[in-house]
């Protein structure tokens, strides 16, 4: 018979990456039923608690061992023997670099991710571009002073700044942040949105023309206080990309004078460039950047919902990508549209990619009257399996549901897999937000 | 390397959760550990990395402080040096009235010494009157261990900088216990340090005009090779310049070689402030350079310690000095400790002591531990240095240079403070050595360091 024990280290540091591997060597130890090791971040409560776990109070900077096994001592005394692994030095686990600029020191990357708070995200950066290395910052909240700061020292120093607020890269087929898997084609995205460009770089994977590489470059970078400076650089790297045939810039209406050198840049490149001024229909960019190329357009794949009373008032936008979701308010002309990946609603909590309670909650809100129409973003990084946790609350709720699915058959949490389970539940699905829209405002 | 060609290896600082997502693509990475940095510190340390002069200031002061070059010169008496009425102590400034238990011991000692007070009462009512002018060595060219007390009749190592020029001075060590410097003021220290000023300086004075100067930084590098971290270790510092002087000792002082030879051979500890002196003259090296953010002295008085930044000239920045923790001599405990106090933090500022742990295995269990704990502690502070010594080399971490050169920016962003061997006074005036142990810096120290070089640069985001 198995019992449980879930324990609080007060104060006891661990890096995650270190503690999700003794999770999986505790969870794969005989006689052991479930185990987390985990700090108790709100996020990690969330999951010890799902997995049916007791969580005492604990707060972000302890330790929580959460075992069920049965013998739960013999399982805690493992965990504690795994976590000594670590401590001990001289091993593998030796000191790890504090700083980016520590790790830089130590040699081998050629690339730095900064995802740190905001307000601390200067100092990774900066560090990155004096040691010469390219840096994609995912951060938001950085001040636009010290993102213009930032690409103004990378211009001396040689380097492509990405972001701040930069959701997604892929460089040579390595996906950065928030990234789907994409077949290697023709087609250089510059992005200064993440969810604008993975709805476009999806479809253009549907229709089998693949990516040479996304360099996104954070939605400030084309206002006039930035100038749009890394807009200007990511041009030109993927005009000498052999590798890139046609160019893709996916960004708000530049300032007027930004727009005017970047206008000036394009026409000095080899390799033709098509802009998709947000808020715009992304599925025809992607279809005007098909025939650019030669290339046919297909069907986007759909999977209509199952048979519930198309009779909504009210059209609700629950979204977790911004771009996403004025795309779908522009396309759909009408409802109220919430954009759950805005700084209001991250401080202090996972992005709606990886985190689902507060769209779930809002789908426990919607009535009978409602339409709901929802992204779900799929990838490396984003939620291992988004519809798990989607699926109960689609199913519950009175209102009728559209769901925009972005994502390729690449993509780790197995497409088909999502959208069935999506459908099951009584949603419709498409992989074209622009679709999703319409069909959305047509049963309102 | 093509920006464009796919990263072979990526840094990821932030989200673990990202990092594992390079993981499942079979990426490479480099996981920062990051953390927030020490509360408060967050808007000066973005203004303060922004400084432009900050990189070429501190690559100039690391590079200054590991290239000086100390000779051991002579030995001078502190009359020579000392301007008159005054007398050193260890530390930032200090009043009588502020004044520790150990700093008063020894304060009072140089009073009965100097023949300005017929005893201890008059020796203390003569110290609160002001009768003395109380400056800190650092400010002198020099520097002491302990309370660091330096009055007229005793006498200094004096190191020059043979590739900077600069020249700095440290008294004579005592020996271990009863001691001056840890506040003892008892008639045998008294006899002790009256010898040293008629017998011992002189001598030596004789001794290093015969010897010529004595290269310091190929001592210490040697002494790092054989076990010592030259603070809390420095038996084979003492050995080999123990050798370097014996021969000149018999033939410049024939009649008392015997007992300078034998007090300096009976003191495991006597090279260490020759070595402190050559610390001073390497750090000192890398003062005022505009921009700098590295700490160039630590230094405590038995109640602050006290932090120099390159880029600050003169200031000080302090905090509380903490209790140290370590192992206590006899029947002494933690409750007879007296907070840090010393100048011989400056072997922790120069990549020496504390920060060369891994290269003395033999006293890491006087210092709390195991020999994983040393080498744990070296490699955590190459994370808030800015260099490692090309000459300072420690075997057991594959000869690699020791870290050196601390940047208050990157204590600030790790939250990592200095760690620091010390000696362990008795806090009553009087009592000597109790222990010896490690002691934990005031952040506050370092971080108001931080706040002033932010106050100091206009805002370049502006």
């Amino acid at each position: 018979m198995s019992t449980e024990a879930v324990l609080v280290r007060k104060g006891a540091y661990y890096d995650s990456v270190q503690l999700m591997r003794v999770s999986r060597a505790l969870a794969d130890t005989p006689g052991v039923e479930a185990a987390m090791v985990a700090m108790a971040t709100d996020l990690n409560v969330t999951v010890i608690r799902d997995l049916g776990f007791t969580v005492p109070e604990a707060g972000p900077g302890d330790l929580l061992i959460a075992v069920r096994a049965h013998d739960t001592k013999a399982a805690v005394a493992e965990a504690d023997r795994q976590l000594t692994t670590l401590e001990r030095p001289g091993t593998a686990t030796s000191q790890p670099p504090l700083t980016t600029r520590s790790a830089a020191a130590r040699g081998p990357a050629d690339l730095v991710l900064v995802s740190v708070p905001g307000e601390h995200a200067f100092c990774e950066a900066h560090d990155a571009v004096l040691a010469g290395l390219p840096v994609m910052i995912f951060s938001d909240g950085v001040p636009v002073a010290q993102e213009r700061w930032l690409k103004e020292l990378a211009e001396e120093r040689d380097v492509l700044v990405m972001g701040p607020d930069c959701g997604t890269a892929s460089i040579g087929g390595v996906g950065l942040g928030f990234a789907n898997v994409l077949s290697p084609g023709p087609v250089g995205v510059v992005a200064a949105s993440g969810t604008g460009a993975q709805q476009v770089t999806s479809l253009l994977d549907w229709a089998g023309a693949g990516v040479s590489h996304i360099l996104g470059v954070g939605g400030r970078d084309l206002s006039a206080e930035v100038g749009g400076l890394s807009t200007l650089r990511a041009l030109r790297m993927l005009d000498e990309d052999p590798a890139t045939d046609l160019i893709v810039l996916i960004s708000k209406p530049p300032a007027p004078e930004v727009a005017r050198l970047v206008e000036e840049a394009v026409a000095g490149l080899r390799t033709p460039v098509m802009s998709a001024l947000l808020p715009t229909d992304l599925t025809e960019a992607a279809e005007q950047a098909l025939r650019v190329l030669g290339r046919s357009v297909p069907e986007w794949p759909s999977w209509p919902g199952a048979l519930r009373e198309a009779s909504g008032k009210t059209l609700k936008g629950i979204y977790a990508g911004g771009t996403l979701s004025l795309e779908a308010a522009a396309v759909a002309g009408q409802g109220d549209f919430v954009d759950y990946g805005d700084d209001a609603y991250t401080r202090g909590r996972a992005h709606p990619m990886i985190d689902p309670t507060l769209r779930v909650e809002a789908l426990s809100r919607a009535g009978g009257t409602d339409v709901v129409l929802m992204d779900v973003v799929l990838g490396h990084g984003a939620d291992p399996d988004p519809a798990a946790s989607l699926v109960p609350a689609i199913a519950h709720t009175p209102a009728a549901v559209v769901v925009s699915l972005v994502g390729t058959l690449g993509d780790p949490q197995d497409l088909h897999r999502q959208a069935a389970a999506l459908r099951a539940a009584g949603a419709a699905v498409f992989v074209s937000n622009a679709q999703a829209a319409r069909h959305a405002r047509s049963l309102v | 390397m093509s920006p464009l060609s796919a990263p072979s290896n990526v840094i990821t600082a932030g989200a673990g959760l990202l990092d594992e997502a390079l993981a499942a693509q079979a990426v490479p990475t480099t996981p920062v550990d990051w953390r927030p940095p020490l509360p408060g510190t967050a808007e000066a340390l973005v203004k303060v990395l922004a400084d432009p002069r900050r990189q070429a200031a501190n690559e100039l002061a690391a590079r200054r402080l590991t290239s000086a070059r100390p000779y051991l010169v002579g030995v001078r008496r502190a009359s020579e040096v000392l301007p008159s009425g005054t007398f050193l102590h260890a530390g930032p400034p200090i009043t009588w009235e502020r004044a520790s238990g150990p700093m008063r011991g020894a304060l009072i000692g140089a009073m009965l010494l100097e023949g300005l007070a017929g005893d201890e009462h008059d020796a203390a009512v003569g110290l609160a009157a002001g009768e003395i002018a109380l400056r800190p060595c650092h400010e002198h060219a020099s520097v002491g261990p302990m309370a660091g007390v330096v009055s007229p009749s005793m006498w200094m190592f004096e190191v020059r900088d043979e590739e900077h020029g600069g020249t700095a001075y440290c008294s004579l060590n005592e020996g271990l216990g009863k001691v001056l410097r840890y506040g003892a003021y008892g008639p045998e220290v008294l006899d002790r340090l009256r010898w040293m000023d008629t017998v011992l300086g002189p001598a030596l004075a004789a001794t290093l005009e015969r010897t010529g100067p004595i290269d310091l930084r190929s001592l210490i590098a040697q002494a790092l090779q054989m076990g010592d971290e030259l603070h809390n270790r420095n038996r084979a510092a003492t050995s080999l310049l123990l050798r370097e002087l014996a021969p000149a000792v018999v033939e410049s002082a024939p009649a008392r070689a015997a007992e300078v030879l034998r007090f300096i051979n009976g003191n495991d500890h006597f090279f260490l402030n020759a070595g402190m002196a050559a610390a001073k003259v390497s750090t000192d090296a890398a003062r005022d350079i505009p921009g700098s953010t590295m700490v160039v002295a630590m230094a405590r008085n038995g109640t602050d310690f006290g932090v120099q930044v390159s880029g600050l000239g003169g200031r000080w920045f302090t905090g509380p000095a903490g209790v140290p923790d370590g192992l206590y001599l006899g029947s002494y405990g933690p409750e007879d400790a007296n907070p840090d106090i010393g100048d011989s933090t400056i072997t922790e500022t120069s990549g020496l002591g504390g920060f060369a742990m891994a290269a003395s295995p033999a006293i890491v269990r006087f210092v709390g531990g195991e020999v994983a704990d040393a080498v744990r502690a070296t490699r955590s502070m190459y994370e808030i240095t800015l260099a490692e010594h090309p000459a300072y080399q420690i075997p057991g971490l594959g000869f690699r240079g020791t870290p050196v050169g601390i940047d208050v920016t990157l204590v600030a962003r790790t939250g990592l403070l200095p760690v620091v061997n010390t000696g362990i006074a008795g806090r009553v005036a009087g009592t000597g050595q109790v222990g010896a142990g490690l002691v934990k810096p005031p952040a506050e120290a370092f971080t108001s360091a931080l706040l002033a070089l932010s106050g100091a640069v206009s805002d370049p985001f502006e």
